[in-house]
């Protein structure tokens, strides 16, 4: 029987304002997924988000939902996670509302290890807006505002977790649709903050500048630049040229965020 | 029995009357001169089970607040005209998405870093039309610490009843002055909390305004799923560019605070000897205390000035103003900035007297000599 999505989205929501052959859906229907394997209980998770096309997820998802301003989502969900530690928070967002705007508030969520999962749809552009580089555009790529080749050097997210102090970082992309519920699931088990990197695809602002021709074409591409943390270990480095690890690429269990709070109450008290 | 009496610096007081009037979330960012407002919270908030945290910067201060508060948190952030700069925003953003807090603003000068220890009142515009976009504003102006305690009270109470951000505005002098205050014992002074919704959780509607212009706000991590975004939306929450809703719900925000209604109930200001003034003097904060000791000292002179100290600065208490503006022969407007609030007087005024304005913006208070001779010059 085909898998029930529909008790989690909102009625009347869909149809989503995403383009055709945008991988953002694929991403949600993982998220729905990994939240039924984690058992999470509506009532009591806070689905957060910034500005952007993927900041647009939680509208269609029926739990507490908070859309902020752009970049700002890990904040607001710290508030959240702090006011209310019993609640599951999940942040969402894209490229440059995570790491451009929102990258002080995402580098210092790492640091803290709250206790909140953050999938960043990383399609290495601002869809939006209509196309302008991120800081995850590869260099030299055409965006709207790079119609020369983008000079910029490429933001790592997954590494930027990890040494932000992010204590659960995994990565995989929109064409490893089976594996982006099972990360996503791990990381909100994970006790402590957890970064899913979720490679994606924008056929409209990204795909079509840079002689991806068609969907199928951008997927190819996610596909095979992927190469499983296991398998790399095999290879030489020649081979990764241009490849991007995926599956779990850290975990550590260090103290959280809340919990420390939670001694700082007890001492405050006397205990 | 004796009342509770204690010697505070004002920041210390804005801390205690968040704590009575049952803040129990603080997420704030270092800057003078507000800083002891998070230090005593840092140290308070704990005991009582509360949460105290210091976030990157000044924009994840007040993010951390609007998502406190939406899990029926009352929180509080405090900063200083550069914070406040960065904070417009989310400012805004808490406007939209009607989410109570409070926002402190201890005001030194300005623009930009300007003078970190010295006072000024270059906010109080800023305050109003900081953030983009139409709103409505809350923003009161304590003038002492027995007053900043008790505004610091009546800011969560309005930010609770009106389900909005409430700015509490006043200048380092009143922010590092050290005065007596009494403390009100628990239940001496109303403190109010936020609408709960009374339909069922498939009825519920964040933004329903058939319980009137504040709709009742449930709380994230109760039985109640709902949506909430700046975009402008619907009474369900959810975006909308439907001309008729996004017309509806921006005058609705506006008028819940700028209504007949609600304006009595949110403005309040003080009046000395005005019923026979003939020159009125229009000031806030630590030199409406100059002010209030020219008018005895003109007084003296023969010269019957008075003062009208708005201690509610937004909404602009602008009836009254219009009203003592017809029967003086002039208002000044000492303040220290190069000239805000006398605009705002002047606007009410309509030209029915002269409006004088006297600005300081050196780091020294306005003293009574300066505001004499400034009333002197009214003919």
């Amino acid at each position: 029987m085909a898998y029930d999505y529909e008790k989690t989205i909102r009625p009347g929501k869909l149809p989503h304002i995403w383009c055709p052959g945008c991988g953002h859906g694929i991403v949600m229907k993982g998220l729905i997924r990994a939240m039924d394997t984690c058992g999470l209980d509506k009532n009591n998770t806070a689905l957060v988000s910034g500005i952007g096309c993927a900041s647009r997820l939680p509208g269609y998802i029926d739990m507490c939902t908070l859309h902020t301003a752009h970049g700002r989502a890990a904040a607001f969900a710290t508030g959240v996670k702090m006011a209310k530690p019993e609640m599951t928070v999940i942040c969402m967002g894209g490229d440059g509302d995570g790491t451009a705007i929102g990258g002080n508030h995402f580098i210092h969520a790492c640091r803290r290890n709250i206790d909140m999962t953050y999938v960043i749809m990383n399609n290495f552009i601002y869809g939006m807006t209509g196309g302008q580089f991120s800081p995850c555009t590869p260099t030299g790529d055409k965006a709207s505002t790079t119609p020369y080749g983008n000079p910029d050097p490429v933001f790592d997210i997954s590494k930027l977790a990890i040494g932000a102090g992010a204590t659960f970082v995994a990565r995989t992309t929109a064409f490893h649709a089976t594996q982006i519920d099972k990360l996503i699931a791990e990381g909100i088990k994970h006790k402590g903050m957890a970064v899913i990197e979720v490679l994606d695809d924008c056929p409209t602002t990204y795909g079509r500048r840079n002689k991806y021709r068609s969907v199928v074409d951008m997927m190819k591409r996610l596909k095979d630049m992927a190469v499983p943390v296991a398998a790399a270990g095999k290879m030489t480095a020649e081979q990764l040229q241009g490849k991007v690890l995926t599956g779990v690429l850290y975990k550590e269990d260090k103290p959280e965020y809340c919990e420390q709070y939670a001694k700082v109450i007890a001492k405050a008290q006397g205990a | 029995m004796a009342k509770k009496v204690a010697l505070l610096q004002g920041n210390e007081a804005c801390a205690q009357g968040a704590l009575y009037a049952g803040c129990n979330f603080f997420g704030g960012y270092p800057i003078t001169p507000s800083t002891e407002i998070a230090e005593v919270l840092s140290n308070e908030l704990p005991k009582k089970g509360g949460k105290f945290i210091q976030m990157e910067d000044e924009i994840g201060a007040i993010a951390s607040v609007i998502g406190a508060s939406l899990t029926g948190a009352k929180a509080l952030t405090a900063t200083s005209g550069p914070g406040v700069s960065l904070k417009q925003e989310l400012l805004g953003y808490a406007c939209i998405a009607e989410v109570p807090c409070v926002i402190v603003n201890v005001m030194r000068g300005g623009p930009s870093t300007g003078m970190p220890t010295g006072p000024g009142q270059s906010d109080v515009q800023q305050a109003k039309w900081g953030t983009h976009g139409d709103h409505a504003t809350i923003a009161l102006v304590p003038a002492s610490c027995q007053e900043i305690f008790s505004e610091t009270v009546r800011a969560f109470n309005l930010a609770e009843k009106y389900r909005m951000p409430v700015q509490v505005l006043y200048d380092e002098i009143v922010g590092h002055m050290r005065e007596r205050i009494e403390f009100p014992e628990p239940g001496e002074v109303e403190v109010i909390d936020r609408a709960k919704p009374s339909v069922p959780p498939e009825q519920y509607k964040p933004y329903d305004t058939s319980f009137g212009d504040v709709p009742p706000l449930a709380a994230f991590g109760s039985e109640y799923r709902f949506h909430v975004t700046g975009l402008n939306k619907a009474q369900d929450g959810f975006p909308t560019t439907k001309a008729e809703y996004v017309d509806a719900e921006e005058r609705r925000q506006v008028r819940k605070v700028e209504g007949e209604e609600a304006r009595a109930d949110i403005e309040r200001y003080e009046e000395y000897l005005t019923e026979d003034a003939t020159v009125l003097i229009f000031a806030y904060g630590s030199t409406s205390r100059s002010a209030r000791y020219a008018v005895n000292e003109l007084r003296k002179e023969g010269i019957k000035a008075g003062l009208f100290r708005p201690i509610t600065l937004w909404p602009f208490p602008e009836k009254r103003i219009a009203a003592l503006g017809a029967k003086v022969k002039g208002i000044v407007v000492p303040e220290m900035n190069l000239g805000q609030m006398n605009l705002e007087v002047e606007r009410v005024v309509k030209g029915s007297c002269p409006v004088l304005h006297l600005g300081r913006v050196d780091g020294e208070p306005i003293n009574p000599g300066q505001i004499m001779e400034k009333v002197k010059e009214v003919r």
